[in-house]
């Protein structure tokens, strides 16, 4: 089936770290490198989609505009996607329906972000029907502190260990070595983990993924377009799971404090589960088609946890896999080959982004230094707050 | 003239046995907490009436954690320095998993996934109007009087 396909002409990034600039500048270098990448002319871009940043002011708000601003009005169309941690996934899916009604040719989407030191902390102001809010005054619950509940889970359900989730660490160090997209480039050994201060026990400093400033961007068009113009290297986008849960959401999500009841019942798949599945079934193929994953490691237990939620193993079954070695470049289906976020640390709305710009190197053979040979499919996985799903197959 | 209070309204009772108040929809009977009105979020219900209901008082450790580091605004710290806490997820009967601050004392070293936990009403911080409460959960390994046992909670 290529009925749905879209194309990536183009991808491109600003270096991820803490450079404390103006968002705008580094969605501007994103933007530029992705359009050089894929040799089409900012003038010839008809649809600019912008992922939204919250801690930015109104220029974050309506990012797209921004961005369009920025690199000169061009008259483009233009959308701007909120989805937490997915916004990146929604603003390609935006982008995509448009070229596959035929209502635009050329597409640009970008997401950027600048953040600040320390714990993410919600907006300002007294909020008390606000479950982001309530979640830090009732509870003191930080986003850690949900990571290191599904650990825990982990350890006491699977008997995985502390030095499981380190050697994670180890491996996406490993593999990030060389990217010069990644903020962190050392090698890390499993005792600078389990060194390192407790968190959120059981997870440690090094367990848990820091936020950074960087910026991602990526040219969709149709297939048609990339065939004509012989742009991309062949890279098809199969699917775009922008999944909401099923009723009972059962499974405690960052930032509610509460779950719905199971008593009615629950669905077949838990949330996170129906995100991969749901991009499996748009794409018409399986787990065992995937040559090469990007998931979303705001912990490395999570890391574990979505390995499991894409199928790529049986639940319970991730840590046999970290051990064996299949999860590392080089192995059966290596994980986050980028370094992932643990050498990125997290820049919200550009991080679904940059997930599709690996896999799309990853794609055509360009990943200097951390190449998985011969990849042919690779899927994205990630979750929003508030209920969105995140997962991009790209194929070539 | 100070009174001590909940730190927020309407969402626990205290007393001997204080619960959780959640509401449940007086068409489907879904429970819900916190407390829900004007219509039901049970995809396959078009309810809009509540009646409030108070949670099982036990339930099982879903999974727990702590703070080692002291959370950001608007989390108001209890002491000066910060002492650090644990927090727990408990699965009710009701089937509803519900965060909260494990009791004072208490820490991830006491817990286990599975455990029975107990709602307990504690002090989370002091402000101009006297001392702020909220629910925690407190092993009932520590508690020495009998009690009922949940039923359905895995």
């Amino acid at each position: 089936m290529t009925g749905n396909d879209v194309a990536i002409a183009g991808v491109g990034m600003h270096p991820w770290g803490k450079w404390g600039r103006n968002f705008v500048s580094y969605g501007v270098v994103a933007a530029r490198a992705a359009l050089a990448d894929a040799g089409i002319a900012w003038t010839d871009v008809d649809l600019i989609v912008g992922g939204e940043t919250v801690r930015n002011g109104y220029g974050g708000y309506v990012a797209g505009a921004t961005f369009a601003q920025a690199l000169g009005w061009n008259g483009a169309r233009v959308a701007t996607s909120y989805a937490a941690c997915a916004t990146g996934a929604q603003a390609l899916d935006t982008a995509r329906a448009r070229i596959l009604a035929g209502m635009s040719e050329v597409a640009l989407v970008v997401g950027a972000d600048t953040t600040p030191k320390g714990f993410l902390a919600p907006n300002a102001g007294e909020r008390w029907d606000d479950p982001d809010w309530l979640r830090f005054r009732l509870l003191g619950m930080t986003n850690p502190a949900y990571f290191a509940l599904y650990a825990r889970r982990r350890m006491d359900l699977y008997g995985a260990t502390q030095a499981d989730f380190a050697q994670v660490k180890v491996k996406n160090a490993k593999h990030g070595l060389a990217n010069p997209n990644a903020r962190y480039r050392k090698e890390v050994a499993a005792e600078d983990v389990l060194n390192s201060a407790i968190v959120a026990d059981p997870l440690h400093l090094l367990d848990i993924c820091a936020t950074s400033d960087g910026a991602a961007a990526v040219i969709l068009c149709s297939t048609a377009y990339a065939e004509k113009h012989g742009l991309g290297g062949g890279v098809r986008i199969k699917a775009i799971s922008t999944v909401t849960p099923t009723f009972p959401n059962t499974v405690i999500d960052m930032p509610l404090m509460s779950t719905e009841s199971s008593a009615g019942g629950v669905p077949e798949q838990t949330f996170k589960e129906s995100i991969g599945a749901a991009a499996y079934e748009e794409a018409g193929i399986g787990p065992e088609d995937v040559d090469v994953a990007e998931v979303y490691d705001l912990s490395t237990a999570l890391e574990l946890d979505w390995i499991e939620d894409l199928a790529l193993c049986k639940p319970g079954e991730a840590e046999q896999l970290l051990r064996n070695g299949d999860t590392t470049i080089g192995g059966r289906i290596p994980v986050n080959p980028s370094g992932g976020l643990a050498c990125f640390g997290e820049a919200v709305p550009a991080q679904a982004l940059a997930q599709v710009c690996e896999l799309t190197w990853q794609l055509r053979g360009q990943a200097e230094g951390r190449q998985v040979d011969g990849a042919r499919v690779g899927i994205t996985a990630n979750q929003g707050l508030f209920g969105h799903g995140s997962s991009v197959i790209l194929a070539r | 003239m100070t009174a001590t209070t909940p730190a927020i309204e309407g969402w626990f009772t205290t007393g001997e046995a204080p619960a959780l108040i959640g509401s449940r929809c007086t068409t489907c009977s879904t429970v819900f907490f916190p407390r829900t009105e004007g219509f039901c979020r049970n995809p396959t219900c078009d309810g809009e009436e509540f009646s409030d209901t108070e949670l099982s008082r036990r339930g099982r450790v879903w999974s727990y954690t702590d703070a080692q580091y002291q959370p950001p605004a608007p989390y108001i710290p209890a002491t000066d320095p910060y002492v650090p806490f644990a927090l727990a997820a408990v699965e009710l009967p009701e089937g509803i998993v519900v965060l909260g601050q494990v009791a004072d004392g208490f820490t991830v070293n006491d817990i286990k996934v599975g455990d029975e936990m107990e709602l307990v009403v504690e002090t989370l911080f002091v402000d101009e109007t006297g001392e702020r409460t909220i629910w925690r959960w407190k092993p009932t390994t520590w508690i020495t009087e009998p009690a009922e046992m949940p039923g359905g909670a895995s």
